[in-house]
């Protein structure tokens, strides 16, 4: 697994819960690393033990804890660049959910060796979607559904989200957007870059 | 039919497109080019005075523009932003001489979305602006981690050779290697010796043969002083040509004598280098201490340092013993001046 995502998982932790609860969490578990480097690869194995410790010494259940990590990823200030890179993909909050089937794609083309699980868009009738995604660690459906509770709000859209899990690896997030305009949403200034 | 050059088909397909009439004035800006000129309408001026043609250098005039075509021109926006941008002219089929230019940002579309404040409605759909304004901004940011990576590691690489007990050009002990072996002998109260060699004449190696000989010369002696040393001694390179052998439990100063003959007779063997011959020497200074003695380990390296310029001072190649009366008279400790001088 790609450092990047263990790295997000450690910066969740430290960000909004302190470094303590991090070091709490690695003493818990016997991971092979304290802190994980963003540039580096990791073997796949580490990603749901870090979960595991932080579900541990957080005392959150995995679903609840990986939509956390999903809005973290898209409304922290540390995370703007996150945010920014989303708000690429389109114009309007359909237009955005449609550019999510690029989303692993378009990760590539920024790092590489970073591989996101599958992820593909439903259209149905009357502003409803479903995203199906594949999922290598359990609450990868409840990661994308927090970070797109807080996109839509961005986009101010008004959107009903659900999360249903299969069991066998595919999880499905169903989208409701009521209301494309419910609010002006927050400005996305083009060529102001981040960091 | 509409015409494709019709301005409402144009601009939603080339929102940067202008159109000239005969004389060279604007006809018509698509919507993206009218906001690089904000406060200024220039529907009716002369292109010529709203955009500079920097390249070809051959186009002056409109008749020379009206015969650019299949040719990249490259412009610039005589208004504060000087923007450089690139243009495309096709003639309107048809018409007594009207043209469309198309323009785009080019390279400088990151300082033009600031510049101008442009948003995605302000390229056609089909435009890789936004694509390549993602790209710089998210290789930008995998960079930046990158580099703080790099920089973390470099830390850590500093802080290990700091750690480290290795003298990398000769694989020997270092001196905070020494330190740490000698400090344990005295600690411990065993018998030791230890030896301070001091190469002779291996400026001259440098000097004349250069530094590629040196290092060679180094590496040579290095292996020599191991191999006639026991796997116990530990041998360290302290300084540029000096070396330390901590010897423990040596039962004789008869044994010491042989060893420091044998080095130096090994080191006196000429060492080949690019088909030239390398002749150094070695001077040694040996200090024995023997078991319960009580020592610190600054009277230990400074007896062997005396009894190193004793050797030096007796002419090269020679291995002198540490006693008291070769402490300078009525000086407990060796002048600092001596010390700078020898060699």
């Amino acid at each position: 697994m790609h450092g990047l995502i263990n790295r997000s998982i450690q910066n969740y932790v430290c960000d909004s819960y302190g470094v303590e609860s991090w070091q709490r969490a690695v003493a818990l578990a016997d991971l092979p690393e304290t802190d994980f480097e963003a540039m580096l690869s990791y073997e796949d194995n580490v990603t749901p033990l870090i979960l595991d410790a932080v579900g541990a010494a957080l005392r959150r259940p995995r679903d609840e804890l990986m939509e956390d990590i999903g809005t973290y990823l898209v409304s922290h200030p540390n995370t703007e660049a996150v945010r920014r890179l989303l708000r690429f993909g389109g114009v309007n909050f359909a237009d955005f959910l449609h550019s999510l089937d690029d989303l692993p794609a378009r990760a590539r083309l920024a790092v590489s060796d970073l591989h996101l699980p599958a992820i593909e868009l439903m259209e149905h009738s009357d502003g409803r979607f479903s995203l199906l995604c594949d999922s290598p660690v359990a609450g990868y459906g409840n990661l994308l559904m927090g970070a797109l509770r807080v996109m839509a709000d961005d986009y101010g859209a008004l959107a009903l989200l659900d999360h249903a899990s299969d069991g066998c690896g595919r999880e499905t997030v169903s989208i409701t957007l009521v209301e494309p305009e419910y609010t002006e949403g927050r400005v996305f200034d083009l060529g102001a870059r981040t960091g | 039919m509409t015409s494709l050059t019709e301005p409402a088909v144009l601009d939603v397909l080339c929102p940067m497109h202008l159109t000239l009439n005969a004389s060279g004035h604007i006809t018509h800006a698509g919507p993206t080019v009218a906001k690089l000129f904000r406060f200024r309408n220039i529907v009716g001026e002369r292109f010529l005075e709203v955009f500079a043609v920097k390249r070809p250098k051959s186009v002056t005039s409109i008749a020379d523009l009206r015969r650019a075509s299949q040719v990249k021109l490259h412009l610039e926006t005589r208004n504060s932003h000087r923007t450089e941008l690139k243009g495309e002219m096709v003639p309107i089929p048809d018409t007594d001489g009207a043209i469309i230019i198309n323009l785009s940002f080019g390279i400088s579309i990151i300082e033009s979305v600031r510049d101008y404040r442009l948003t995605n409605c302000d390229f056609a759909a089909t435009d890789l602006a936004i694509e390549m304004l993602y790209l710089v901004e998210a290789k930008s940011a995998a960079m930046e981690a990158s580099r703080k990576l790099n920089q973390r590691l470099q830390g850590a690489k500093v802080a290990a050779e700091e750690q480290a007990f290795t003298d990398t050009l000769t694989g020997l002990k270092n001196r905070r290697a020494m330190d740490h072996v000698l400090g344990r002998l005295i600690r411990s109260g065993t018998s030791f010796a230890v030896m301070h060699i001091d190469l002779d004449f291996f400026k001259a190696v440098n000097d004349t043969l250069g530094h590629a000989a040196g290092d060679h010369v180094l590496q040579v002696v290095a292996e020599a002083m191991v191999e006639e040393t026991r796997n116990t001694d530990t041998v360290a390179r302290v300084g540029g040509d000096e070396f330390t052998v901590v010897l423990p439990e040596v039962e004789s100063d008869e044994i010491l004598r042989r060893v420091g003959a044998r080095i130096i007779e090994r080191l006196e063997v000429p060492i080949p280098f690019n088909g030239e011959e390398c002749r150094i020497s070695a001077s040694i200074g040996t200090v024995r201490v023997r078991e319960g003695h009580s020592v610190t380990m600054q009277t230990v390296l400074e007896e062997a340092d005396i009894a190193l310029y004793a050797s030096k001072r007796a002419g090269r190649a020679c291995h002198t013993f540490f006693s008291p009366e070769l402490r300078p008279s009525g000086q407990a400790d060796l002048p600092m001046d001596a010390r700078a001088n020898r060699d």
